[in-house]
């Protein structure tokens, strides 16, 4: 039993906060494009266009139900052995693009939910208007579903900055990569390692205040 | 002029509109009248297209329409020729009253934004709901709420409106506004097509009262007509039960 080096913890925190960006940049990254994939699915999910229909489901069966870091592997290691243009594609990338098709397919399905959600009335209206459905899904139907799916979206943003980690599985420098090549010199791996863990929770917890103002923000409307 | 002839329209193989046949002139004020679950939402709502007629042909002003062919851009059209006030009002949860009274004119008919705003300002005046512009419909009581969802009607300028049970919903306080907003729209000679159970009301408004029951028109005509020499013996039994 020895004590906590603490001094050697305070040290590393700068270090370790040097790769923050990077991880909120891939997080930032992997979570725009997500959105975009998962309204696109969400959207074909709720109007089943016929020959498209069974492709979304196979897709978010497949990326559901495998593991991110198998699916990481897959792309990373994998696929440029059968597909020789991807030969060049750096962990990085590799990391954003399984973090999108991952998480894309459980927020596709969050979406779906609450765009199915809303209100009949709020489709009849559109409707009797003489809307297209084009302008009822971007004017009257998103935005009532994006206040009904926020929370469970922050959530799955809140998983994506702790699913940058395995990142470091693909040979990316990260927070957690930085973390186990200083621990590696020191020998001091569970300071290293709560240093690490303290600054995802400081992060998520950060996060977790701006989740309650978008949702105050978002139920404005709502309110009696 | 608005002519429907040989509606039909059934829900998992039973008949609940059975060829209605029906012309109503510009102007005139129709109320139709019968029992629940006698088709007489679903004929308002056919003509909207928010239920799609199996058969039958619909001309509201400058649009005929084949129920059974009809295609997409005819259905945007015809719904474009009519307005809908609904029984639970369904107005825009995201939007303002002001917002929800704009919609129309701006996404539907692409009217400039600040045209369509004093549009509906000046909707908002004539509905008494000057104050509540910006109030969004979660904070409106249900009376104020009808009352946008009339505004919004009005607002279109449409050939048709249609009102579909527009009270059934409302607590008993809120009921006589707007029923009096209602009779200041019959008041500039719009046409209007009312479900109705209010037949004090409907006595009182309507140029012609239509009876339906079993998905036909079973007896029409001017308001003393019906409500005082009904004819058909399931109109008699209809008025009986209400007044006793």
């Amino acid at each position: 039993m020895r004590g906590l080096d603490l001094d050697y913890m305070l040290e590393l925190v700068p270090v370790i906060l040097g790769y923050v960006p990077l991880t909120l940049g891939m997080a930032a990254a992997g979570m725009g494009l997500a959105l975009i994939l998962a309204s696109l699915l969400a959207v074909e999910r709720v109007f089943r266009i016929r020959w498209l229909d069974w492709a979304v489901v196979l897709f978010i069966s497949f990326f559901r139900g495998t593991p991110l870091l198998v699916q990481l592997f897959l792309f990373y290691y994998g696929l440029p052995q059968v597909l020789s243009f991807l030969t060049s594609i750096d962990g990085i990338t590799a990391a954003i693009m399984g973090l999108t098709l991952h998480f894309s397919a459980y927020m596709a399905e969050t979406i779906r939910a609450a765009i199915l959600g809303v209100d009949r009335s709020q489709w009849e209206a559109s409707q009797s208007i003489g809307m297209t459905q084009l302008q009822m899904m971007r004017r009257i139907i998103l935005p009532q579903a994006t206040r009904v799916a926020a929370p469970t979206l922050v959530n799955y943003f809140i998983d994506m900055i702790k699913g940058t980690s395995l990142a470091f599985a693909l040979g990316v420098t990260e927070m957690m990569g930085a973390a186990q090549k200083e621990a590696a010199g020191s020998f001091l791996y569970f300071e290293a390692f709560l240093v690490v863990a303290l600054i995802y929770w400081a992060m998520v917890e950060l996060l977790s205040q701006g989740q309650k103002r978008l949702e105050t923000y978002l139920n404005k409307a709502y309110e009696r | 002029m608005i002519s429907i002839r040989g509606l039909h329209k059934s829900f998992n193989g039973a008949a609940v509109l059975d060829g209605i046949d029906l012309d109503i002139t510009p102007g005139e004020r129709v109320v139709i009248i019968g029992p629940s679950g006698t088709g007489k939402s679903t004929l308002l709502r056919c003509l909207n297209f928010l239920d799609q007629p199996d058969a039958g042909r619909i001309t509201i002003g400058d649009v005929t329409l084949d129920a059974a062919r009809a295609k997409r851009a005819e259905i945007l059209a015809l719904r474009r020729r009519s307005a809908f006030v609904f029984q639970n009002y369904a107005l825009f949860a995201n939007k303002t009253a002001q917002e929800n009274i704009m919609e129309a004119l701006i996404t539907v008919q692409g009217r400039p934004k600040a045209e369509a705003e004093a549009r509906a300002l000046e909707v908002l005046a004539e509905t008494g709901l000057a104050l509540k512009a910006g109030s969004y419909p979660a904070s409106l009581s249900g009376g104020q709420q009808q009352r946008v969802g009339i505004g919004r009607a009005m607002a279109i300028g449409a050939e048709l409106m249609l009102f579909d049970e527009p009270t059934s919903a409302l607590d008993p306080e809120w009921v006589g506004e707007v029923l009096d907003l209602m009779r200041r729209v019959a008041a500039r000679e719009q046409t209007m097509l009312i479900v109705t159970h209010e037949m004090q009301f409907a006595r009182e408004i309507a140029d012609r009262v239509i009876f339906m029951h079993g998905g036909k028109i079973v007896e029409e005509g001017a308001p003393d007509q019906i409500f005082g020499a009904p004819q058909d013996l399931r109109l008699q039994r209809f008025l009986s039960r209400l007044s006793s």
